[in-house]
């Protein structure tokens, strides 16, 4: 992977000073490189992992197993552009093994969320079943450990 | 009661500023000679594992049999380096091990040792401890602190037995390509000199490909004791695992010192470092991560006025403070006190280095953006 969508995966908030220093590339090569990783869909969005454990947020997560029915011609694609387009859901998945798409769904409460699944998944007449799993503890995001990270305990001075 | 050859070691002319930065909470420290990650996990669990299959024994004098095959292997794939694990190698309790085991191995009282300046800080004390009789090799910052081939051969009419050389090195960062390594083993060979060569750094290496020493000629693997480790490359200093390579000869004598004094390396941290070997995904990122940091930081000391050579390896920069007349003590605890930043005096590194500091970037980016930001603040009201 290019250097600089590697230090903007780990940090999109550098700046492009910075970005320079570290790559040796110009600010314009950088900028012209960011650009076109967003016109191509590469860079998709610049993003902030909030831990909402440490925030006093109400929401729950639930991760919902989804068994559909696919379409002719086009499989499974319709039927996952109607489930993904519902605010609800986070992330949305097409994945193999015994049920088909997996959605992150995220609302106020329990209620909240039993009724997405009741009032307008199920129905859905590509739906054959569903199964809600709601997260209780997240210990890591996108890569990062969101529980107490571990902490080199180097001396702070040493030859 | 205690020996005189020990009294006669002086005492770390910066022990209380190290002192001082340890009593100090919430410093941003670029004095650290270790990496800042943690060792990677399928190492770590390997050892877990060891430890659940109850492997708690000694292992033979000469370490497992399987890591110094898997050494030499190593070795061979990377740098077409041919030693046998039988008789050719031996696993020491870090490179330090490794070195104290070869000063002891081949010095008499009154040998003679070429120590290059600015050295790392144990090499001195080491041959002194042997008493041996340490001759300082000086390099500049004018020469990229690299060996001057007119002074190395002026040093070697004194007959010295051995000569350490440490790349890339700790403090300067600087290493060697194969041309200039053949200069130097040009003028040594002439002598019969053993070379001591500590390469622990290897892994680290940006640019350039690293070229061991024993690597440039049969002649030169005759007379060279390679030593290396996991400690920094894969980040396990923790372990304590390091490996000699050597002749034969070398190598025996050397197991039978170790056999009396440490017996072997733990038997958990010798199996740590089989599975090391095969982590070359992790050691690549690593590497990768102090190139970038190494970009910023050299940029950002230069900037400042603190000239600092390129360094081509480990995570050092050995950098100047001509420009600003301040002694490097003086600077090192002046800028802990007012900004929390820890650096470590060039003096820790010989005595002549008195207007220089060696900076480590083995710490976070964040960290070495604020640690500039203070030092330039610092910088301003000198």
């Amino acid at each position: 992977m290019d250097d600089i969508l590697e230090i903007l995966e780990g940090n999109a908030r550098i700046s492009l000073e910075d970005l320079h220093k570290l790559t040796g590339k110009s600010k314009k090569d950088i900028e012209r490189a960011m650009k076109n990783y967003e016109k191509k869909g590469v860079i998709v969005k610049y993003k902030t992992i909030v831990n909402k454990q440490k925030i006093d947020s109400k929401g729950v997560v639930a991760l919902i197993e989804v068994k559909v029915a696919p379409q002719k011609d086009v499989g499974f694609d319709l039927v996952a552009q109607r489930i993904y387009r519902f605010p609800e859901v986070k992330n949305c998945y097409l994945l193999s093994g015994t049920y088909d798409l997996l959605l992150e769904v995220c609302g106020e409460d329990i209620n909240t969320v039993a009724s997405f699944v009741s009032e307008k998944l199920s129905p859905l007449s590509s739906v054959r079943g569903t199964a809600t799993h709601f997260m209780l503890k997240k210990y890591k995001e996108d890569g990062v450990i969101l529980v107490k990270a571990e902490k080199n305990q180097r001396l702070p001075i040493t030859y | 009661m205690i020996s005189k050859r020990v009294k006669k070691i002086p005492p770390s002319g910066i022990r209380e500023f190290f002192d001082l930065v340890l009593g100090m909470p919430e410093v941003i420290s670029l004095g650290v000679g270790e990496p800042d990650f943690i060792t990677p996990w399928r190492i770590r669990e390997r050892a877990i594992t060891a430890l659940e299959e109850g492997l708690t024994s000694y292992t033979s004098n000469q370490g497992l049999f399987l890591l110094r095959k898997g050494i030499t292997n190593f070795l061979e794939k990377k740098y077409s380096l041919n030693y046998n694990p039988e008789e050719e190698t031996l696993i020491t309790v870090g490179v330090s091990e490794g070195m104290d085991l070869a000063l002891r191995t081949i010095l008499d009282p009154g040998d003679k040792v070429i120590v290059i300046t600015p050295y790392y800080v144990a090499y001195p004390a080491l041959v002194q401890i042997c008493c041996g009789k340490v001759l300082y090799l000086p390099t500049r910052q004018e020469e990229g602190f690299k060996i001057n081939l007119k002074s190395l051969k002026n040093l070697l009419s004194q007959n010295p037995k051995a000569i350490i050389l440490n790349y890339p090195s700790n403090p300067t960062g600087v290493t060697y390509s194969r041309g200039e390594l053949s200069q130097i083993w040009n003028i040594l060979s002439k002598k019969d000199i053993i070379v001591i060569s500590d390469e622990t750094y290897d892994e680290l290496s940006y640019g350039q490909a690293h070229v061991p020493f024993s690597s440039l000629s049969k002649k030169a693997r005759e007379k060279t004791i390679l030593l290396n480790g996991f400690s920094k490359g894969y980040a396990m200093t923790g372990f304590r695992v390091g490996f000699a390579c050597a002749n034969k000869e070398i190598i025996s004598a050397m197991t039978k010192i170790h056999s009396y004094s440490m017996l072997c390396g733990p038997i958990v941290s010798q199996v740590a470092a089989i599975e090391a070997l095969g982590a070359r995904k992790e050691v690549n990122q690593m590497q990768r991560e102090y190139n970038k940091r190494r970009g910023f930081i050299v940029k950002e000391l230069n900037r400042l006025g603190l000239s600092t050579v390129n360094p081509q390896g480990a995570f050092y920069c050995f950098s100047s403070l001509k420009k600003y007349k301040i002694n490097a003590l003086d600077f090192a605890k002046k800028l802990l006190v007012q900004e929390k930043v820890a650096v470590v005096p060039g003096t820790a590194f010989g005595a002549e280095f008195d207007s220089y500091i060696r900076i480590s970037y083995a710490n976070s980016l964040e960290n070495l953006r604020e640690a500039t930001v203070r030092i330039e603040r610092f910088l301003s009201k000198l």
